[in-house]
């Protein structure tokens, strides 16, 4: 079996990094849902230490100033969804973040809003 | 843990929101109207993806990593981790935003069973479910009908028209595939956008009619 340094997936892989730095090696959270559709809004709250926000932690507070999703702050931030998984945990274990829900959580969206989407794509 | 709801009207937040920079423009209705919704776009390598992703929408950056997957245990703090690399993995991510606050966020990544992880994750909630098939190449679908069919997850059939598609009719691919007969199958070329678009029309209207 190749080694983890050697490995590489095929043509779609992304290049090898070192998540685990920043998240200070915890790759888990327990308990903690996050879809990447899920939005999230800075509560209003102040950091209590600010001091011990890593800088990525400070700018995704700054970019949800208004409720963005996790697939937003992922790629905007252009870390590994796992990492920024484990990033966002911190942040709402602290009371800065909460999540901003315009429809309740769902296996599928409801026909109404199916609807307006068919509407919205055959105005396209 | 599941975030806490918040009152859309009496966040605190909105306040200081004028500074949002252009990566947000999507994200404009601000008054809690503002619904992103998930489509997924499955298929084999080379089938076409990215592109149909990229003729409908802009497509982004998005990584994800193996390693990196299973949220479900304690705070883990895994020793002598620090040095080891893990592989990441690029999905298809692109953005189609209306004027009514509804974002499409779609997401296309690889087939394989390998990459199911982060099928389970995005397939909830998701409104359904484009597997783009090669004929050259139908067992590369075969997995991702497998997965949708059992998941429930509403799903089309979407044949992108490479050379010699156009030679099988869609009931022998039908056949082909052992789908439902419900189950809608479209021909495609995902290079144009009026095509992409209408693969993804009948995937809502699919998406409507088992909702
Ligand atoms: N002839 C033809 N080529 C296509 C079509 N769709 C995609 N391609 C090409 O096939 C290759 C693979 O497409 P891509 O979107 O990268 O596939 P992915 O691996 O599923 O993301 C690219 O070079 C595309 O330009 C099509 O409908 N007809
Ligand atoms: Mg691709």
């Amino acid at each position: 079996m190749d080694s983890p340094r050697e490995r590489r997936l095929n043509a779609e892989a992304g290049p090898l990094v070192r998540p685990y730095a920043l998240t200070r090696g915890r790759t888990r959270v327990q308990g903690f849902r996050l879809d990447l559709v899920t939005m999230l809004v800075v509560t209003g709250r102040s950091p209590q230490e600010r001091a011990r926000l890593a800088l990525e932690q400070q700018r995704i507070l700054e970019m949800c100033r208004r409720p963005a999703t996790v697939a937003d702050l992922t790629s905007e931030m252009n870390l590994p969804l796992g990492v920024m998984h484990v990033l966002l945990a911190d942040l709402y274990q602290q009371g800065l973040l909460e999540e901003r829900r315009a429809a309740p959580l769902a296996e599928r969206p409801s026909p109404e809003i199916l609807q307006r989407v068919l509407d919205d794509l055959r105005a396209l | 843990m599941i975030f806490a709801r918040s009152d859309p009207a009496s966040s605190s937040a909105e306040a200081s929101a004028a500074s949002a920079g252009d990566w947000r423009d999507a994200i404009s209705a601000d008054d809690g109207s503002h619904l992103a919704l998930k489509v997924l776009i499955a298929g084999g390598f080379g089938v076409g993806k990215t592109t149909l992703v990229g003729a409908v929408s802009e497509i982004r950056p998005l990584h994800t990593e193996e390693v990196l997957t299973d949220v479900s245990t304690d705070v883990d703090d895994l020793h002598g981790v620090e040095g080891k690399t893990t592989t990441t993995v690029a999905m298809d991510f692109g953005r189609l935003a209306f004027d009514d606050g509804i974002t499409l966020y779609l997401f296309g990544t690889p087939g394989q069973e390998r990459f199911w992880f982060m099928w389970d994750e995005m397939a909830y909630g998701a409104i359904g479910a484009v597997v783009l098939i090669d004929t050259r190449r139908l067992t590369a679908s075969f997995a991702a009908i497998d997965y949708f069919e059992q998941r429930g997850t509403p799903f089309i059939v979407a044949v992108n028209c490479f050379e010699g598609a156009r030679a099988h009719t869609l009931k022998e691919i039908r056949t082909a595939l052992d789908i439902d007969p419900h189950v809608p199958i479209v021909l495609c070329d995902v290079r144009e956008r009026d095509s992409a678009k209408s693969v993804l029309i009948t995937l809502v209207e699919h998406a409507l009619e088992t909702a």
